[in-house]
């Protein structure tokens, strides 16, 4: 008796989160959508275990360096996104995006379209009307920074559309609330060679999911190698030392 | 009901265009020439020439010496054709039946037509003056038949309206050449003497033809009309206009919006019947107090879907200002295309293309919202040289012509390499430390150099060395080294890029 009200009342309340989270325009995420491969401790931060697509993404980027971190990462993703539905915008007021990068993230840079134009505001209109639209996969935005409402506005366009929203934000000084579902931030870390061999190594990151919605925060240390995400864990690095000393040795 | 031809001969039509166009020509001796069998060859000339005995057919180096101020033109191909529709489309308020006739002349189809100006003496005047006014030579002729018509503008002497059936009269007295014929026939005429119709019209049909061939018996029996002549009258192309006037002036937005609704699916609808898609449309708005107001709006596909148009009108409606109220509509689309109908689809595609229609029209939205917006795709091209290795296409439907590099590039790179100072080991190698922007950079790992040379064909300047580095907090940058080394001057180092 006890466990079965015990099973009842757990699923009751199961349910009404479902609900909360509708109500929240949290969709629960279509039976067709990819995993991110590598990803998937990062996953679990989120509901449901899966990368969140239908929803904005905000990434911090304070410098230069860290806004090219981040193009690589978003890219990564978009790859996943763009393989199951199409098209890609990116929106930005500069043209300092080398598209023939994106490649080596698996991206396709044909299926991009890049919309430049001269102002913010002008940036956050594309963006929205690009997220409305029916035939986008995801919206990329380069933008100094973003109000709560502006927010909020890509948050309502996101939930009918169901296309993805990656907002990259530069100025970090007035970092508000926001209503996006997910604030990154990727900051590059040093490389590791292959046992002290010259040169530099695969792209490494370290990726910090700062707030989430439904979800938790973490940082994760990721590898960009063999054509897909790599988490590198603490073990590993301590492998990787050793190997070092050994070889030193 | 009897018929009757007017026919109007253009001697000079080139030529007076192009006087009516540059003032400055007019009294100077003008010709258009072409190039035949290596040859400039006269095509047209105007009467100052013609007084100077240069004439269509003779070689312009001959007129050259004989004229000082000759002014030498090129011809222009299919621009007689072209003057010749755009004034039968003007003359079609004198008859609805205008026919061209080519290379200098037109056939109007009269009947009917001339008791609106109270007789043919004041139709034919009222025609030939306001031909003349506007600068044009002009002759013509009215009669029974086009045949006739045609030999009393060009030949006639005397009156130039033949009065119904009085027209095998007329042509009696005119040679043979006023029977359109080619020119092989009417040299054999020429020769076996006979230097006018009427000397040879009463001869046997059966010997004629003998002589002659089939062709003469057909044009004198087209001149005297015993066949029919038929004649393919000029269709304008009406344009794609709508218009909508309003009771009561408008003077909301609301009301411009149904307005608009109304005017694109009337558009539409035609466009539709049609085959045809907009490219570009003009809506004008007349206001009350006699203004006008036009927004434009331009597709980068050819469309005839309302909502799409009304999207796209809809973000210039602020642009329009109402005042006292705006009283008619005409929406106009200046550019069409063919435009196959597309099959619809039972059930939405989950997979969306580039080349799908939503797209096309997200990019028109944003294109038309913000007049100096780029929207574009880059696609790789076959140069090593970065700023040449991929190329901005607005077009939606290029394909890429090569594959993606596959070479380490940067995620970030700048538009101009900014200038670096470095501190070098040795030469050739990476360097060990670099200032960018008063910020030092202490290089731990580096990757490189890959030599990128510009290509000599394109322009000319130093070669690059470039090298991937990475600082002590792990920061990834691509840095060139300009030039060879040389003993004379300092090694020039530029920051070009960012990794990820």
């Amino acid at each position: 008796m006890n466990t079965l009200i015990g099973n009842s009342k757990d699923s009751i309340i199961s349910r009404l989160r479902e609900d909360i989270g509708l109500m929240e325009g949290y969709k629960p995420p279509c039976t067709s959508l990819r995993h991110i491969s590598g990803l998937e401790d990062i996953e679990t931060a989120f509901r449901n275990n899966i990368f969140p697509t239908g929803a904005i993404h905000e990434f911090i980027c304070l410098k230069n360096e860290h806004t090219a971190a981040t193009t690589g990462f978003i890219s990564g993703i978009l790859a996943v996104v763009m393989q199951h539905a199409g098209v890609c915008l990116w929106v930005s007021t500069n043209r300092r995006l080398f598209a023939t990068a994106l490649s080596t993230f698996n991206a396709i840079p044909d299926n991009i379209i890049f919309i430049l134009v001269d102002r913010e505001k002008e940036v956050l209109w594309a963006t929205e009307e690009g997220l409305k639209c029916k035939g986008i996969a995801a919206v990329v935005a380069e933008v100094k920074n973003l109000t709560f409402m502006q927010s909020r506005r890509l948050q309502l366009a996101v939930e009918v559309s169901n296309a993805t929203g990656f907002i990259v934000r530069s100025d970090a000084a007035k970092l508000s609330a926001t209503a996006c579902t997910a604030r990154w931030q990727i900051i590059p870390q040093p490389s590791k060679t292959e046992a002290g061999l010259p040169g530099i190594g695969f792209p490494r990151w370290q990726v910090e999911l700062l707030k989430a919605r439904n979800g938790r925060p973490g940082k994760w240390i990721v590898e960009w190698s063999a054509n897909s995400f790599n988490i590198i864990t603490e073990q590993h690095k301590h492998q990787y030392t050793q190997d070092d000393i050994r070889k030193a040795g | 009901m009897a018929k009757r031809y007017m026919s109007i001969w253009f001697p000079y039509l080139t030529t007076d265009w192009l006087t009516v166009k540059q003032p400055v020509l007019h009294g100077l001796p003008i010709i258009f020439t072409a190039k035949d069998h290596g040859r400039l060859m006269i095509t047209a000339a105007n009467p100052e020439s013609e007084k100077q005995g240069i004439f269509p057919g003779s070689t312009a180096a001959d007129a050259k010496a004989t004229v000082a101020n000759l002014q030498i033109f090129d011809d222009i191909p299919g621009k007689a054709v072209q003057l010749l529709t755009a004034i039968g489309e003007w003359s079609i308020r004198f008859t609805p039946f205008v026919a061209i006739d080519a290379p200098n002349g037109l056939i109007l189809d009269i009947s009917g037509c001339s008791h609106l100006w109270s007789g043919e003496e004041p139709y034919f005047a009222n025609i030939l003056n306001k031909l003349r006014s506007r600068g044009y030579v002009t002759y013509g002729a009215i009669a029974d038949t086009i045949g006739t018509a045609w030999a009393i503008a060009r030949f006639g002497k005397g009156s130039r309206i033949i009065e119904p059936s009085g027209h095998a009269a007329a042509l009696m007295p005119l040679p043979p050449s006023a029977l359109r014929l080619e020119s092989e026939i009417l040299e054999r005429l020429r020769k076996v003497g006979f230097r006018t119709i009427g000397s040879f019209i009463g001869i046997k049909r059966s010997a004629l033809r003998r002589r002659f061939g089939e062709q003469l018996l057909q044009r004198m029996d087209q001149a005297l009309g015993t066949t029919y002549e038929r004649i393919i009258p000029l269709q304008p192309q009406a344009p794609f206009e709508v218009r909508l006037p309003c009771l009561e002036p408008i003077r909301n937005a609301a009301g411009i919006e149904i307005a608009l609704q109304k005017l694109l699916s009337m558009l539409c609808k035609r466009l539709q019947h049609e085959g045809k898609g907009l490219r570009t449309a003009i809506l004008k708005c007349y206001r009350v107090d006699h203004r006008t107001i036009q927004v434009a709006i331009n597709t980068s596909k050819a469309s005839r879907n309302i909502t799409h148009l009304f999207k796209l009108f809809e973000l210039k409606i602020v642009q329009i200002e109402p005042d006292l109220g705006l009283e008619l509509f005409v929406l106009e689309a200046t550019q069409v295309e063919d435009l196959i109908a597309a099959q619809e689809a039972i059930w939405s595609a989950e997979y969306h293309s580039i080349e799908s229609p939503e797209v096309a029209q997200l990019a028109d939205r944003i294109t038309g919202k913000f007049s100096n917006a780029v929207v574009c795709r880059y696609l790789p091209q076959e140069h090593y040289w970065p700023e040449r290795s991929l190329k901005a296409y607005s077009s939606l439907t290029e394909k890429p012509a090569t594959n993606w590099h596959k070479r380490p590039r940067p995620t970030q790179l700048l538009a101009k390499p900014e200038p670096i100072k470095v501190t070098v080991q040795v030469p050739d190698y990476p360097p060990m430390l670099f200032i960018y922007k008063n910020e030092l950079h202490n290089i731990k790992k580096a990757d490189g150099p890959e030599r990128i040379e510009r290509e000599w064909w394109l322009e000319d300047g130093e070669i690059r060395d470039y090298y991937i580095v990475e600082d002590e907090y792990g920061q990834r940058y691509w840095v060139f080294r300009s030039g060879h080394y040389t003993s004379d001057r300092e090694a020039l180092w530029y920051l070009h890029g960012y990794f990820a």
